[in-house]
């Protein structure tokens, strides 16, 4: 109970956030119930809104979604949608579990590689996957993504990432850390090479994810409510013995901190990286 | 007989392991400490400064874990706060500037985990040194020499060249957190410390670091010696490498590539 009272983003979503409509109830349509107002919602209604209850609270979403929310219609390409992590290890259960997950979700590895437009604009793409365990970075996700960012930089592409990720994938062992090392350097070339790279860190963005790429970009956005940090609350609890403050690792309270440009709500996300993306794309103009 | 995971875990634990400044006291000579990342604090965990190796002068870094009770409690355990990674950028960029080649001594649990880091940005903090160093124009010599805790080591091995200690250890979390996540008992960490690879032998085998250095007579003068020796002859080779910073990204844009299944 005192965890879901922690994981509410609450007031300043609340002020924030559209007023709530009287919710509709249709006997037998599937609900949802939000973890911010407690209300249920009617999953048809949820859909049509960007997975965005009515309260501002943002639901978790899947990368093929949030594709289809962000890239123009038909413009995605896939890329490198072939690779996928092995056990390289030979970690207890790590086989097991990564076939379970693939089953369930459809999707081969965490993250979803390619190109699109935005609102016209090209670029590379990279949407990580919440529910292909957890966004978690092996040596498939590194490898993805390194190579879409030397690929932009091949293309002099401007790069977006959504991120979500509990950080590096721990079956994987010093393989996964080592995609740190790896992901941040071909993220370097890219900066050194001119190009804008924004990324858009989600719900949760965490671990190793955030002490590499997500924390590298020219422009870092954030979804209203994500919790963004580098160790986990039970760590952190443990480690301190101290209680957390309010809405800590809360995207508002790291944009209070410095650390990110902007929070930005899902309905505005296109406009904003369209505007952004043009911006950067003045000289084509001329 | 060879030691299990668990034991070489407790072996880079032990607190009679030579620490960081050990090791610059006894390799180097004329060591000048300096303090503070020039944006909020200066951080124990973390010492750097200039020394010379030999004659050649170089900037030396090391995680500082301390031997004492009371040492230890200063150095906050050898867990570092995002000001001792920014310290040890600026020390990194000063050395670019002045063509000194950069050593790095690690030995941590991991980076700290607590409110203030995470206020001032942990993650923020080590993924901007994991960027910088890749490009980083002069050569980079890690060591492990105690604990290799996952990003808080990380952040200071984007090197051309990484070595263990025998009994060190390098890994993507403690086996106890890798535990009590995957199988909610920390006491099968043990099984935990096998699973993830973490000795200096596995990080080889995964193509992680170059070299193993042998642990005889540790702590003393011919230990230290030896290792001084070492950093003196890699140095030689990297400080003619023309392409220095292409080949430090080949070194980690490879690993882990065989990894990945591409039918």
């Amino acid at each position: 109970m005192a965890l879901i009272k922690f994981l509410k983003p609450k007031n300043k979503l609340e002020e924030g956030g559209r007023t709530a409509a009287p919710v509709q109830r249709d006997a037998g349509e599937p609900e949802k119930t939000c973890p911010n107002c407690r209300k249920d919602i009617p999953l048809s209604r949820l859909w049509s809104n960007d997975l965005v209850c009515n309260c501002g609270y943002h639901f978790r979403m899947k990368a093929r979604q949030r594709i289809r929310m962000i890239a123009d219609e038909g413009s995605f390409r896939e890329m490198y949608s072939n690779m996928k992590s092995d056990n390289p290890l030979n970690f207890p259960g790590y086989k097991e579990k990564i076939e379970t997950v693939r089953t369930a979700s459809g999707e081969v590895e965490a993250v979803v590689c390619g190109t699109a437009t935005i609102g016209g604009q090209k670029c590379c793409l990279f949407v990580m996957e919440p529910y292909f365990m957890m966004g978690s970075m092996g040596t498939a996700v590194g490898e993805k993504i390194t190579l879409l960012f030397e690929y932009a930089v091949q293309h002099r592409l401007p790069m977006v990432g959504f991120t979500v990720s509990g950080g590096a994938r721990m079956q994987e062992g010093l393989l996964s850390l080592m995609q740190m090392a790896k992901t941040s350097a071909a993220v370097k070339r890219h900066s050194d090479a001119g190009l804008l790279y924004i990324a858009v860190l989600t719900d949760p963005t965490t671990g190793g994810v955030t002490a590499s790429f997500a924390m590298e970009a020219d422009i870092t956005l954030a979804e209203p409510g994500a919790m963004v940090g580098f160790a986990g609350r039970r760590v952190i609890e443990q480690t301190t013995k101290k209680s957390l403050p309010k809405g800590f690792q809360r995207s508002e309270f790291v944009l209070e901190h410095g650390f990110i440009d902007s929070i930005v709500q899902r309905d505005k996300q296109k406009t904003y990286l369209t505007e952004i993306l043009k911006m950067h794309d003045w000289r084509a103009d001329l | 007989m060879k030691d299990t995971a668990y034991e070489r875990v407790k072996l880079a634990r032990n607190n009679k392991r030579p620490s960081g400044l050990d090791y610059i006291k006894n390799i180097f000579t004329g060591f000048y400490e300096f303090h503070g990342d020039r944006r909020y604090a200066d951080d124990p965990a973390i010492v750097g400064g200039i020394a010379r190796l030999g004659e050649m002068p170089v900037t030396v870094i090391a995680i500082e874990k301390g031997h004492t009770a009371r040492e230890r409690a200063f150095r906050n355990f050898g867990a570092p706060q995002p000001e001792g990674y920014r310290k040890a950028l600026r020390l990194m960029k000063q050395a670019e500037k002045f063509g000194r080649p950069v050593i790095c001594f690690i030995d941590t649990s991991g980076a700290y985990c607590g409110v203030g880091a995470e206020e001032r940005g942990q993650g923020q903090a080590i993924a901007e040194n994991l960027m910088e160093m890749s490009t980083l124009c002069v050569p980079i010599i890690s060591i492990l020499v105690g604990e290799g805790g996952s990003g808080g080591a990380l952040a200071l091995a984007v090197a051309d060249r990484v070595w263990m200690l025998q009994n060190a250890v390098y890994s993507v979390i403690s086996p106890e957190g890798c535990a009590s996540i995957l199988w909610k008992d920390a006491g099968q960490a043990r099984t935990a410390a096998e699973s993830l690879k973490l000795t200096a032998e596995d990080a080889k085998s995964l193509g992680v670091i170059e070299k193993i250095l042998s642990e005889k007579d540790i702590g003393k003068k011919r230990f230290y010696n030896r290792i001084q020796d070492l950093l003196k002859e890699e140095l030689e080779v990297l400080i003619k490498d023309i392409d220095l910073t292409q080949n430090r990204y080949e070194r980690f844009r490879k690993i882990g590539v065989s990894a990945v299944n591409k039918e």
